[in-house]
């Protein structure tokens, strides 16, 4: 036995089995998944988890009334159309309390309109980290993202207990809720990443997002109802995610009865197509945003 | 177990000129160009004229770092050598080549980079170290260190922003000093900021090349490579020119340096790039106020450093440093840190000048390095912006020493002995 110890190689039993380094190899790349690999990205979570939290935690920080905020937007709103639109213009709302019906239109918008606007502008907003240390950049847009869900989580659960108030018992659609709240998320992700990376090139998404952002409110069934449309082009209509979105949470949260199945499935389809799209872009370009940012 | 930790393989960087940094690019021009450029195809087919707008940062970059080595880079301004480190922390993608990178990468950045002014000192920490690559785990374990390191255990829940800077400073630098990473990666540039804060990056530079990590340093201070690191590599134009001990490349960058200061300085191409060059150095000169020769100068006599610029800026300032010929600088003459004495006169025309009551230093030949403000920025940099040789001289009748072995200054003094 003795002489098959000494034939073990003593580096073996000498070197501990330290962390492996991994070889990187960095050379140009081109089309797609370059870091938008999972393998990737779970290797940088810790960072992610980080950076969410910053964006949870910057976002109501020196604020006195805090989270609050998250549902006093979308009130506040509430309140001019029901004025301007349900009681001067008298339009529609599908038999519900106008109040209601446009509060739970506004309280997914709300999420959707303030992930575009923070989102399109999480990497200008921190060049020198982009310029100076490497981390998947998605981790920007998705931080975002992240902290208008929790902003989402608070300002629906405030919303339920608004429309409890009311009188209204929500069925169990109630559970699709989440459902609908991914659809929203996942168009926002694709938007938002994409316009993020062309802000990093083109300042002038500054400026296009807010108005832009304005007009796609008019353009979502919000303080009007999708009834109104006939009907080709209600269905049509569901292109726009958030139609889809906001006649789900009106289903899903005031009882109005039968599911606006085909909008939620359009709206998802179309949901789908934007976060693959959006995410597609942003790969492409990514590698260029530290030359140019 | 792999020995190299950094292989670089025919590695080449090029970036489109004509949307300089500062060009942001708008949306307006990208349209009418790509329209231009689609009108300019139908016209005249295939026409390639677009080589030419390339411009080639780094060019057929191969090396090999061994596990352990410190290295130096070193080059002019624009050499490549910001490009070369960047490319190794991932931050841009080479254009040609590859690098091969093995083990745990860390960078030294400028003070509190990705420290966010609203959050506390104890958020700042999970986030800097998350982004400096710290594992969440590895920071918890290593919190309470970090805290005492730098001091601030009272104010870890006050938002960064209402610390003094010398709180910011030390937290940044204590997060930083915990990071154990395999492979260091610090550039001076983008290290600037802080005095004391660079005092201790180097400091922690010096502790990881120690402790066997490899380290690769970029800078302008050539006493600091000299002493940090093992092996120099020199690159000029994007091309490494030079790759040994450290001593035989700084020697050659000094010759390099030499030729390039005969030189007609508004041709050079090797500026500090963060000018903003609405003015540029036209010349410098060192002149003896007595002969009134200019480059030599007799050791103790009055002296004139004269710049000539090609522009008259709201407040101009000049920080210029002198180092001796082995590269160690010798003094720094810096108008931002104002004397009552210093006078600002139109009539000057478009030049600045510095007067020294006696030029202290010992025989040799001395380089100067200027970088040059106005409008409340950087408008332009040059090393070796002018050499000037000492002959044997006398301070106060004393005479100075002929050669430096002992310092490059003699000051004014006065002994008093017994009998």
């Amino acid at each position: 036995m003795p002489e098959t110890a000494l034939a073990t190689p003593p580096e073996e039993t000498a070197q501990p089995p330290a962390r492996s380094p991994r070889t990187v190899r960095l050379e140009p790349t081109r089309g797609f998944s370059r870091v938008l690999s999972p393998k990737e990205l779970w290797s940088y979570r810790d960072l992610a988890v980080q950076i969410a939290m910053r964006d949870i935690t910057l976002r109501y920080r020196q604020t006195a009334l805090g989270a609050a905020w998250a549902i006093l937007q979308p009130i506040a709103f509430m309140a001019v159309f029901s004025i301007i639109f349900g009681r001067f213009a008298g339009v529609g709302s599908d038999g519900l309390p106008y109040a209601l019906f446009a509060l739970a239109g506004l309280v997914p918008w709300a999420f959707f309109a303030s992930t575009l606007q923070l989102g399109s502008e999480s990497l200008v907003m921190y060049t020198e980290l982009v310029s100076k240390i490497y981390f998947p950049r998605i981790f920007m847009p998705f931080g975002i993202l992240v902290a208008g869900l929790v902003d989402l989580a608070v300002s629906t659960f405030l919303l339920i207990v608004i429309v409890l108030i009311y009188g209204i018992v929500p069925g169990v659609e109630v559970l699709m809720v989440p459902v609908l709240i991914l659809i929203a998320a996942a168009a926002a992700l694709g938007i938002t990443s994409a316009l993020s990376a062309i802000n990093v090139k083109f300042r002038d998404v500054r400026y296009i997002v807010p108005f832009s952002v304005q007009l796609w409110l008019f353009l979502t069934p919000i303080v009007y109802p999708t009834s109104v449309l006939s009907q080709p082009w209600q269905t049509i209509s569901a292109i726009n995610p958030m139609v889809g979105v906001v006649e789900g949470f009106r289903w899903a949260l005031l009882d109005t009865g039968s599911a606006p199945w085909d909008l939620i499935g359009i709206s998802a389809l179309s949901a789908t197509v934007l976060l693959i799209a959006g995410l597609a872009y942003f790969d492409r370009v990514e590698r260029t945003f530290a030359d140019i940012i | 177990m792999s020995q190299v930790a950094i292989e670089a393989h025919e590695l080449g960087k090029s970036f489109k000129l004509g949307m300089g940094k500062r060009g942001y690019g708008t949306l307006r021009e990208a349209l009418v160009g790509g329209i231009q450029q689609r009108a300019a195809k139908l016209t005249r087919r295939g026409s390639q004229k677009e080589e030419t707008d390339w411009l080639w940062a780094l060019k057929d970059i191969s090396f090999a770092i061994e596990n352990g080595e410190a290295i130096g880079l070193i080059g002019h301004n624009g050499a490549g050598k910001s490009t070369l480190l960047k490319i190794f922390s991932r931050i841009i993608e080479p254009s040609t080549g590859y690098a091969d990178v093995t083990g745990r990468v860390g960078s030294l950045l400028e003070v509190g980079t990705g420290f966010h002014p609203e959050l506390t000192g104890r958020e700042n920490v999970f986030l800097n170290g998350a982004i400096l690559g710290m594992r969440r785990a590895e920071i918890r374990s290593r919190f309470d260190e970090i805290v005492a390191f730098a001091d601030i255990e009272r104010f870890l829940d006050t938002p960064v922003k209402r610390y003094s800077s010398g709180m910011s400073v030390r937290l940044a630098f204590a997060v930083a000093a915990h990071l154990e990473p395999e492979i260091l990666l610090v550039d001076e540039v983008l290290a600037v900021g802080d005095a004391a804060f660079q005092r201790r990056s180097l400091a922690k530079m010096n502790d990881v090349a120690k402790e066997g990590s490899t380290v690769v340093f970029v800078s302008h201070n050539l006493a600091t490579i000299q002493a940090l690191c093992t092996r120099g590599i020199l690159l000029e134009r994007g091309q490494v020119i030079a790759d040994g001990p450290v001593q035989e490349t700084v020697n050659m960058y000094l010759r390099s340096l030499e030729r390039a200061a005969n030189q007609d300085l508004l041709e050079r191409t090797d500026r500090d790039r963060r000018g903003w060059k609405e003015s540029l150095i036209r010349r410098v000169k060192v002149q003896d106020v007595v002969s009134g020769e200019d480059d030599v100068v007799v050791g103790g006599r009055p002296a004139k450093i004269v710049i000539e610029v090609t522009e008259v800026l709201p407040l101009m300032d000049c920080q210029l440093t002198v180092s001796n010929s082995l590269g160690h600088p010798v003094m720094t003459l810096d108008s931002t840190l104002p004397s009552p004495d210093d006078v600002r006169d139109e009539s000057l025309g478009p030049r600045l000048e510095c007067d020294l009551a006696a030029l202290s230093l010992i025989p040799g030949r001395y380089r100067v390095d200027l970088v040059l403000r106005g409008n409340r920025e950087i408008q332009d940099g040059l090393q070796a912006a002018a050499f000037f040789d000492v002959e044997p001289g006398v301070i106060d009748g004393r005479p100075i020493p002929p050669s430096g072995l002992d310092g490059d200054v003699m000051l004014p003094h006065v002994w008093r002995m017994p009998g």
